[in-house]
């Protein structure tokens, strides 16, 4: 590709123009407010270089909330360029970026870092360790995902978009389809935040695995772990399956082999299967943390236990061997026989049996319990019925011969926006709300938080719910424009203002956090609602200690926190402390990722000597760390009595 | 009271969202307004399919808003019924991991018997031969071309109602899916192979047809319309394209290959005799490269007919 330099940033639309000037002033604001306070020591000390996973857990989803900004804005263009028959406000290419940029963020730059920010926080406090197995690991996952995830982000400013979706489908993402840096922004950006997410997957199941406390058996473990683990598992089956994927694509685009395109004996269609083959299980890694999380809130607030725990376990074991056996599903209309199309019509039904267990299971959690609506809880309670509603248009879709009218129709993209937002999204909210003061110290504000829900909630379904009825009156996904004669005005304006009251929902919880941090009363306890049943309630402190737990706490009961509030054992025992064993910090990583993100970038534009110097920084990184003899450090156990203290005198 | 309004508030404002739409729109619901017996067989397997899920979602929504507002907390009654040992129901697992089992075996049976029936031709009008119609999409439009009839068109197509068409279907260059609702559901248009799909018109009239998978900058505008007519009107039209319609070129369809939108035209022979797309997947991509078109990224200032033009220019100057 010989780019010229006249080319290196976008040109020619004042959107965009726009965006390139904000980014701008905000680097600009960013780094004035840091050096006027002097605070980089700080930040660099206490959070980028961290290992500590309750501080990496707040920076994933700090990440992911920017993203949902991101992308909530592209899905907000979208549908402003959607309202009308033969819009102009956007042109085929700029809405042919948009919509591959918001779905690609959406799910692997938002969903993933929410879920596993969450994950991150909660998990190891859930089976009573000071940390996850591999500390150093978990920083370096953090920032492979956050430059993947920058470097696909300024694509739009610089060099431009990719285009061609965010399946990408060859041969229309190679080369002769899509020249330019765009497609190789996908490829690289992913590959690199894909070796993050593998890392995580190898960590947390190595984390649950080996690293539970004293009688924290596999079948006591709170359910969220349970499907930390389970994703843990299907992450590490999946991903590599992308990695391959996007390396071969990468090796079409950038060194002329010929594995998925039209010239030289290629095959576009291995493409579509190895990306599904990847795909799906994508989908359940970002939809059981979601159940998990709503095992937690459901059982909590209803203050009962989880009702059928066997059972739930037994349905996400499930539904992660299922999600390996449905692919082809994405594309039934592929050619394949009679016999392959029943086939995975048949499995793909099948999900919705475990998926149904769990939804009775959750009603039934709540069955002759006390309910009581906090926010967390209206989030779980609004996931039911449109996650109900997703799942059954779920079924009609898995029905290949029906789904051969709903292919590629809004029929889809309102389906999969339903079990997408309604599963994932709403847990997302539901788990920053819930251990929101587990991060910060102070809960959230309800009064604002329920307004947040409604408003949110109620937008999702007038923007999503038109759509089941435009894909029946054939509007295909993806395009950028229709005429009035198609008939579908009234609904797609419809929709849109759905679509902008889900953004007002956006605005109402930014101002909540804004005003929590001003206004909420601080927490003493680590049981913020007062209702918490699992060991993360069971800390000294409202935001935990550094450690955790001053002494491993010992489990003879699931929902051991609850357990002991029940019997009256106390919790922070006066015990004998002991030093505790603690991680280093280290900045290694955070250079490791530069030096990917710089190689990457070189590769984008195809400047090799670019990527040559990245390559190298990456190995040269690695092996420094090979060589390096690091043990860690003693928490010296008079700080340990001394904390333990001051947390006990708070509570009284 | 406040508390039961806001249980069943989901509910009555999907239940006013379905009321109006329904009502509304439902005169031009392309998919369950079929014009051939493949789209009233597909009509057929999706409306039992909404009976079932409007089912389920009923006892769902029922069992869900009975237990928030019989189980939620009270201040003033105390909560009698509360108890918070309750850790299962063995019997009543198994009554609602079967019930779900029942009805996707039920909905298998016919989903499968359908997948195999539109495998073939349409049963009423099987003792007819099929009319084969080639359907090539080529970026951004489609190319039909009838082999018997040695008749080639572009971004529309004419059959007789009442006959199965079976469609021949292939790419010349990116993947495309070729979709007529109110005919019948899409299949893929790959270049290098070629798929055979059976549709049928029944009614005279015109049908809005279409690519369905994304194709990039054109894809929007990748449509096409489908005139069901009478068998002596389509005998009419095949006798008068044959005489009046000119011959399609290799040049002429080497001009089709370009990425770009293109008018409705008609031609009195096929490009079947001289690309064959279903095998040769390069064929469009050396037209372009014969023609001098250059593949250039969308920001890019070149302009990537450049060459394109001047070739034209130089061609109607000599």
């Amino acid at each position: 590709m010989h780019l010229k330099w006249d080319e290196f940033f976008v040109t020619g639309d004042p959107l965009i123009l726009g965006a390139q000037i904000s980014i701008a002033l905000t680097s600009i604001a960013i780094v004035f407010v840091l050096t006027y306070f002097k605070k980089w020591k700080w930040l660099w000390k206490e959070w980028l270089t961290s290992v500590d996973h309750k501080k990496l857990g707040i920076m994933y989803i700090l990440a992911a909330v920017i993203m949902f900004f991101r992308g909530g804005v592209d899905g907000l263009m979208m549908r402003a360029q959607l309202a009308l028959p033969n819009n102009t406000f956007l042109d085929s290419n700029h809405y042919n970026e948009i919509f591959t940029t918001h779905g690609t963020i959406m799910i692997l730059f938002m969903a993933m870092p929410f879920l596993i920010g969450l994950i991150n926080v909660v998990v190891p406090l859930q089976i009573g360790a000071r940390d996850v197995a591999f500390p150093y690991l978990n920083n370096l996952s953090f920032w492979t995902f956050m430059v993947g995830a920058m470097l696909f982000n300024i694509s739009f400013v610089i060099g431009g978009s990719p285009s061609a979706g965010w399946t990408s489908y060859m041969p229309l993402a190679g080369n002769d389809f899509s020249p330019g840096p765009g497609q190789n922004y996908y490829l690289l950006g992913l590959q690199i935040a894909g070796i993050g997410t593998l890392m995580t997957g190898i960590n947390f199941m190595v984390t649950i695995l080996k690293m539970r406390t004293k009688g924290m058996t596999l079948m006591r473990m709170p359910m969220f772990t349970w499907t930390t683990l389970i994703t843990s598992v299907i992450i590490v089956f999946a991903f590599p399956v992308l990695t391959v994927a996007l390396a071969l694509m990468t090796f079409d685009r950038l060194f002329g082999s010929a594995f998925f395109t039209l010239e030289a004996g290629g095959m576009p269609m291995l493409w579509a299967n190895l990306f599904w083959i990847w795909g799906h299980p994508e989908v359940y890694i970002v939809i059981l943390p979601a159940f998990g999380i709503f095992s937690e809130i459901f059982a909590t607030f209803s203050r009962k236990q989880l009702f059928g725990y066997k059972a739930m376990v037994v349905s996400i074991v499930a539904i992660s061997v299922l999600s390996f056996l449905v692919w082809v599903h994405h594309f039934f209309t592929m050619g394949n026989s009679a016999a392959v199309n029943s086939f995975f019509s048949i499995t793909t039904m099948a999900i919705s049996v475990p998926t149904g267990v769990k939804i009775f299971n959750w009603l039934f959690t709540m069955y002759r319990g006390r309910i009581s609506f906090t926010s967390p809880m209206l989030w779980a309670l609004g996931f039911i019925p449109n996650f109900v509603i997703g799942g059954v248009t779920g079924v009609m879709l898995a029905m290949a011969a029906a789904d051969y009218q709903y292919h590629n129709t809004y029929f889809l993209v309102s389906h999969f926006h339903y079990v997408l937002i309604a599963g994932t999204v709403f847990a997302c909210f539901a788990g920053l709300v819930f251990w929101y003061p587990k991060m910060f110290g102070y809960k959230l504000n309800e009064r604002i938080g329920k307004w947040f829900f409604w408003v949110f909630m109620i937008g999702f379904n007038i923007c999503f719910f038109p759509q089941y009825f435009l894909g029946l009156q054939g509007m295909p996904r993806r395009i950028y424009t229709y005429g009035p004669e198609d008939g579908w005005t009234a609904l797609n304006f419809i929709s849109t203002i759905g679509a902008f009251m889900m953004g007002v929902g956006f605005i109402i919880l930014c101002y909540n956090i804004y005003y929590s941090w001003r206004h909420a009363k601080r927490e003493v306890s680590g049981d913020s609602w007062g209702e918490g049943r699992t060991l993360d309630w069971a800390t000294s402190s409202a935001i935990p200690p550094h450690y955790n737990f001053a002494a491993l706490p010992e489990v003879t009961t699931p929902d051991a926190f609850h357990h002991w509030k029940q019997n009256n054992v106390d919790v922070h025992p006066e015990k004998e402390f002991k030093k505790i064993h603690m991680p280093h910090n280290s900045g290694r990583p955070l250079i490791m990722s530069a030096f990917f993100g710089l190689g990457a970038f070189g590769l984008v534009f195809e400047w090799y000597w670019i990527g040559v110097i990245g390559l190298i920084g990456v190995f040269a990184t690695m092996i420094l760390r090979s060589f390096e003899y690091d043990d860690g450090y003693y928490i010296p156990v008079e700080e340990v009595i001394e904390t333990e203290k001051k947390n006990k005198e708070a509570q009284k | 009271m406040i508390f039961l309004f806001r249980a069943i508030k989901p509910m009555l404002l999907l239940a006013m969202l379905v009321s109006v739409f329904v009502l509304g729109g439902c005169s031009n619901i392309a998919v369950l307004d079929p014009k051939g017996p493949v789209a009233a067989q597909q009509k057929d397997l999706i409306l039992l399919s909404i009976g079932f899920m409007l089912f389920i979602v009923g006892a769902v929504f029922v069992l869900f808003t009975i237990i928030l507002v019989k189980y939620r907390e009270r201040k003033d009654v105390g909560n009698a019924s509360y108890n918070p040992e309750i850790h299962g129901n063995t019997l009543l697992e198994v009554v609602w991991t079967v019930i779900p089992i029942l009805i996707v075996a039920a909905l298998s049976v016919p989903t499968v018997k359908t997948i195999y029936s539109l495998e073939e031709a349409p049963q009423a009008t099987s003792h007819k031969d099929p009319l084969v119609v080639y359907a090539t999409a080529v970026d951004w439009k489609w190319i039909f071309s009838y082999p018997e009839e040695n008749i080639e068109t572009v971004n529309y197509l004419n059959i007789p109602k009442d006959q199965p068409v079976l469609f021949k279907i292939t790419s010349a260059d990116t993947m495309a899916s070729l979709w007529i609702p109110q005919l019948g559901g899409e299949k893929y248009a790959m270049a290098g192979m070629e798929m055979e799909q059976y549709l049928q018109a029944d009614q005279v009239g015109t049908y809005e047809g279409r690519n369905a998978n994304f194709t990039g900058e054109g894809f929007a505008q990748q449509k096409f319309k489908v005139n069901a007519m009478t068998q002596s009107d389509y005998d009419k039209w095949v006798s008068k394209t044959k005489k009046e319609a000119p011959k399609l070129t290799k040049k002429t369809y080497d001009y089709l290959m370009l990425p770009d939108a293109a008018d409705v035209q008609t031609f009195s022979s096929t490009h079947l005799s001289f690309a064959k797309h279903g095998e040769d997947s390069e064929y469009a991509l050396q037209a372009r490269k014969r023609l001098g078109y250059k593949s250039v990224s969308p920001h890019s200032k070149t302009d990537p007919f450049e060459n394109v033009k001047n070739y034209k220019r130089k061609l109607d100057n000599e």
